[in-house]
């Protein structure tokens, strides 16, 4: 029967592939298409520099009038939508040339690529993306670690629970990413800056979620299994040990995978107030200077990012709960 | 220095206030469950205040709530207009359109497996992904106004509201939808009479999250641009000037709006899915 | 008999006019990852109005299968099957069956009262008419005054119960009941049993009843159908000579314990094969 399972695994997951190809091909089709609408302001703009009879003649007119009319009025002139240096929206091979030549080609042959200068070219995009993982990584471990020893807390003691668990509870509602610009700038005020800052921000948002779905977690076990512990009369560690940690693992791997997007949202967001570097410096400095394939190029590394995270977390989950005989 | 001293011992009275409810004889009552949270609030309010004034922290690091509470109550007006326009305008309307739109297109997925296969891992994957870092370009395309915020909201919550409410469109048992065979029911009926009304705790729980996620949506956006009112805007530029009280007054407003709103939608929850086991009992 | 794998229901029955429901050499093959599975193979069967029929069996053996394919929840692969005359899916369109599963799956979001509404309401029933049918049958399955509870306010025999409820509530002859008593304690199985019993004869329907108990089987049927698995078929037929009436302790008598022991030999005989 085990040795079965593979083969079917891979044959369900087959059976996924064209669906979801289709659908990521259906999306890329309109982008393409939506990039006409958003860009024919400026193609046409261009075109009329470049003396071709643009319908209307007045760029007023033009910008009062809705797009598609645009679009339906000056079908002949439209070559210039997908390649345009600035556009409102670049398509899709725009993003991946620029998502190029920010990783592979800066570091290959940038001046100050790795190749060149031996360390990550501060203008690409990978050395971003590293500042804003190392971020994202110190705070998923603090507040990760901070709130695993809070549930621990209040699953052992009633005062402890009955006082702060509420209040775990309603942080959950809160936007606590509004938080960040201050505590940016208040540490930085003091001299503290750097990764440290952010990854207090990431420690905050990954903590709460750790410690609702632990303390569920360490709750999971049954009257039946706790009765089971008492009649053998465990002290509490032992319960602790061989019970209620146990059954709190597939809690705890359900809430890091919370946990590490809320880490990541929460270095980007610290990168905001003061620009030193991460994804999210770069967002800001796109959008300041009206490089949209910049953003667009940062905003697919940030999700590639919380991809790979959350996919290293779902495989270490797989592995640890088939270690521990709790799945197949 | 007394004020620390002051903070201890106000640590420890509440404290051990806390211990004797807690392990007392009334400690389930409604009463002690409502009280031993609010103590340990007020305890903790207590010794942020005697700390900051008695080991003088400057006020543009941390300011006592005292002086937050002045602050707030000093310009409820102007906060009021931020409510407005960052919750009521931007948080609010995107939360309508983009919890509707997934719930429709929800529907539309679920009758098609193919859509719901291809739609579903996709829509997982996107749930998961930093959505808010489309903030700077929609703030590009839909200027600093409320539109832009709204748009951004709309982004956050579309995709964990469209895969809540397709996982509850499935969560059915086999028999429940044997039953409405055997009945030659239509499929209107039976999405009427079993599917939705079995997807609503699901339903509810996207609604849930992505208030959440509304608020933050609103208010990030508003970091990558703004008109000169709105509550991101009113914490980035009090953070320039050093205003903190301000900052904090913002943030209270925020916090309050987001466990408002949680709170309405778990109270409506609570109306329309008692009869879910989540509902009747247990915590 | 066992050697064949065809059985009629026979005597009277015919004599009451044609079954109202027929099966012959049907067969059920399910395709798959480790083969085909033979549901059932060459079922034949017929059942008179008014007949209450029981299939028992070990798991496996195709007795839900058949109730299933009755019902138009399965298709058969091979040979045919009618439903007052109609295909199957004819008459589950035409309403002519009611169904009632393992579990009671009343919806948790509708009073008892309403989940008896679902089919009235489902089928276009004025709400008049509505109330006067739920107040009915609530009253023949003895839950008068419950109409207003929730189903998770009830137990487990009275969820069951509301369950037969609405099967009743609109008007179809045949009665489908998959094992409803299964999940249910002796003693609760005992009074649904004799309530059954007694609903039974007053409506005049024709219930199929799968179970997995011989005295359940014994006591409640006019014919029981004894089947056997791999492949699903049909080595008995008993036509019970137990009178209409029978009071519970009617098991304690020697032909109660008879035919009891000719359906005990009927399955340990497929078991064996």
């Amino acid at each position: 029967m085990s040795a079965e399972r593979p083969r079917r695994g891979a044959g369900a997951v087959l059976r996924r592939i064209p669906p979801v190809l289709a659908m990521v091909l259906g999306l890329i089709g309109l982008w393409y298409l939506a990039v006409i609408p958003m860009n024919v302001q400026e193609v046409l703009t261009r075109a009329e520099r470049a003396g071709v009879e643009v319908s209307p003649p007045s760029a007023v007119e033009r910008r009062d009038m809705g797009n598609w009319a645009l679009v339906v009025r000056n079908p002949g002139t439209l070559g210039e939508s997908w390649s345009l240096d600035r556009p409102r929206l670049p398509a899709p091979h725009q993003v991946l040339t620029e998502l190029y030549e920010s990783t592979v080609d800066e570091e290959l042959n940038g001046r100050r690529g790795i190749v060149r200068s031996g360390s990550l070219s501060n203008r690409g995009l990978v050395y971003h993306a590293m500042v804003t993982l190392n971020a994202t990584f110190v705070g998923f471990l603090i507040g990760t670690g901070l709130g695993i020893l809070l549930a621990v807390g209040i699953v052992h003691s009633r005062v402890m629970d009955m006082s702060v668990m509420p209040w775990a509870i309603v942080s959950q509602t809160i936007p606590i990413v509004a938080l960040a610009p201050m505590i940016i700038v208040v540490l930085y005020s003091i001299g503290i800056q750097g990764l440290l800052p952010k990854a207090v921000i990431s420690a905050y948002l990954s903590f709460f979620p750790v410690v609702v779905g632990m303390v569920k977690g360490l709750r999971a076990p049954g009257p039946m299994q706790m009765d089971l512990m008492r009649t053998y009369s465990a002290p509490k560690g032992t319960v602790f040990w061989k019970l209620r940690l146990p059954s709190s693992v597939p809690y705890l791997f359900a809430s890091l995978k919370i946990a590490i997007a809320a880490s990541l949202v929460g270095a980007i967001v610290g990168e905001l107030p003061v620009q030193q570097g991460g994804l999210g410096a770069r967002m800001l400095a796109g959008s300041y200077y009206g490089q949209t394939a910049q953003i667009w190029a940062a905003l697919l590394m940030a999700a590639a990012l919380a991809a790979v995270l959350v996919w290293a977390i779902g495989r270490i989950e797989a592995r640890t709960l088939r270690r521990m005989g709790m799945a197949q | 220095m007394t004020h620390a001293a002051f903070a201890l011992l106000l640590w420890i009275a509440g404290w051990a206030l806390n211990v004797r409810l807690a392990n007392g004889p009334a400690s389930n009552t409604q009463a002690a469950r409502l009280a031993v949270p609010l103590i340990f609030g007020a305890t903790v309010l207590g010794m942020w205040e005697l700390l900051v004034r008695g080991l003088g922290v400057p006020a543009v690091i941390l300011p006592p709530p005292s002086q937050i509470a002045e602050t707030f109550t000093a310009n409820t007006a102007l906060l009021w207009r931020d409510f407005v326009q960052t919750i009521l305008k931007g948080a609010l309307s995107g939360y309508l359109i983009g919890c509707g739109a997934a719930f429709l297109t929800a529907l539309l997925v679920d009758r098609y497996d193919y859509l719901r296969r291809g739609l579903l891992p996709l829509g997982n994957f996107m749930a998961a992904l930093p959505i808010v870092g489309t903030a700077p370009i929609l703030v590009m395309w839909f200027g600093f106004g409320w539109q832009s915020k709204a748009a951004v909201v709309v982004l956050m919550v579309f995709f964990p509201m469209l895969v809540n409410t397709v996982a509850g469109l499935q969560d059915t048992s086999s028999m429940q939808r044997d039953l409405m065979r055997t009945y030659a029911a239509s499929t209107g009926q039976t999405l009427m009479k079993l599917r939705l009304p079995s997807a609503l705790p699901f339903v509810f729980n996207g609604l849930k999250i992505s208030t959440t996620l509304a608020l933050i949506g609103a208010i990030v956006a508003e970091f990558f641009g703004s008109p000169t009112l709105g509550l991101g805007f009113r914490i980035s530029t009090s953070i320039g000037q050093l205003d903190l009280g301000m900052v904090w007054s913002a943030i209270v407003v925020a916090a309050l709006a987001g466990t408002a709103s949680y709170g309405l939608v778990a109270l409506l929850e609570k109306r329309l899915t008692f009869w879910h086991a989540s509902q009747r009992g247990g915590p | 008999m066992t050697d064949t794998a065809t059985a009629e229901v026979p005597g009277q029955a015919r004599d009451a006019g044609a079954p109202v429901i027929e099966a012959s050499h049907l067969d059920l093959t399910f395709q798959t990852a480790d083969g085909p599975v033979h549901a059932l193979r060459d079922v034949s069967l017929g059942i008179p109005k008014g007949a209450f029929v029981s299939f028992i069996g070990p798991s496996g053996c195709g007795k839900t299968t058949f109730l299933r394919c009755i019902a138009a929840l399965e298709h058969p692969t091979g040979g045919s099957l009618t439903v007052n005359g109609m295909t199957p899916d004819e008459a589950r369109k035409a309403r002519a069956y009611g169904y009632v599963f393992q579990a009671a799956g009343l919806y948790p979001w509708r009073t008892i009262g309403r989940n008896v509404a679902l089919p009235l309401e489902i089928m276009g029933y004025g709400k008049a008419e509505q109330k006067e049918r739920i107040a009915r049958v609530l009253e023949l399955v003895e839950l008068s005054g419950f109409e207003n509870k929730y189903p998770w306010q009830l137990s487990g025999g009275m969820q069951q119960r509301a369950s037969i409820a609405r099967a009743l509530a609109f008007d179809a002859d045949i009665l489908l009941m998959d094992e409803p008593f299964g999940a249910l304690d002796e003693i609760v199985r005992d009074r649904l049993n004799e309530e059954l019993m007694r609903l039974w004869a007053r409506t005049e329907k024709t219930i199929a009843f799968v179970t997995h108990s011989i005295p359940e089987a014994v006591y409640l049927s006019t014919h029981i159908v004894v089947m056997s698995p791999r492949p699903g078929r049909i080595t008995d037929v008993i036509e019970s000579p137990l009178p209409k009436e029978r009071p519970l302790d009617i098991r304690d008598t020697p032909e109660f314990i008879e035919i009891a022991h000719r359906v005990r030999e009927g399955l340990r005989a497929g078991y064996q094969e």
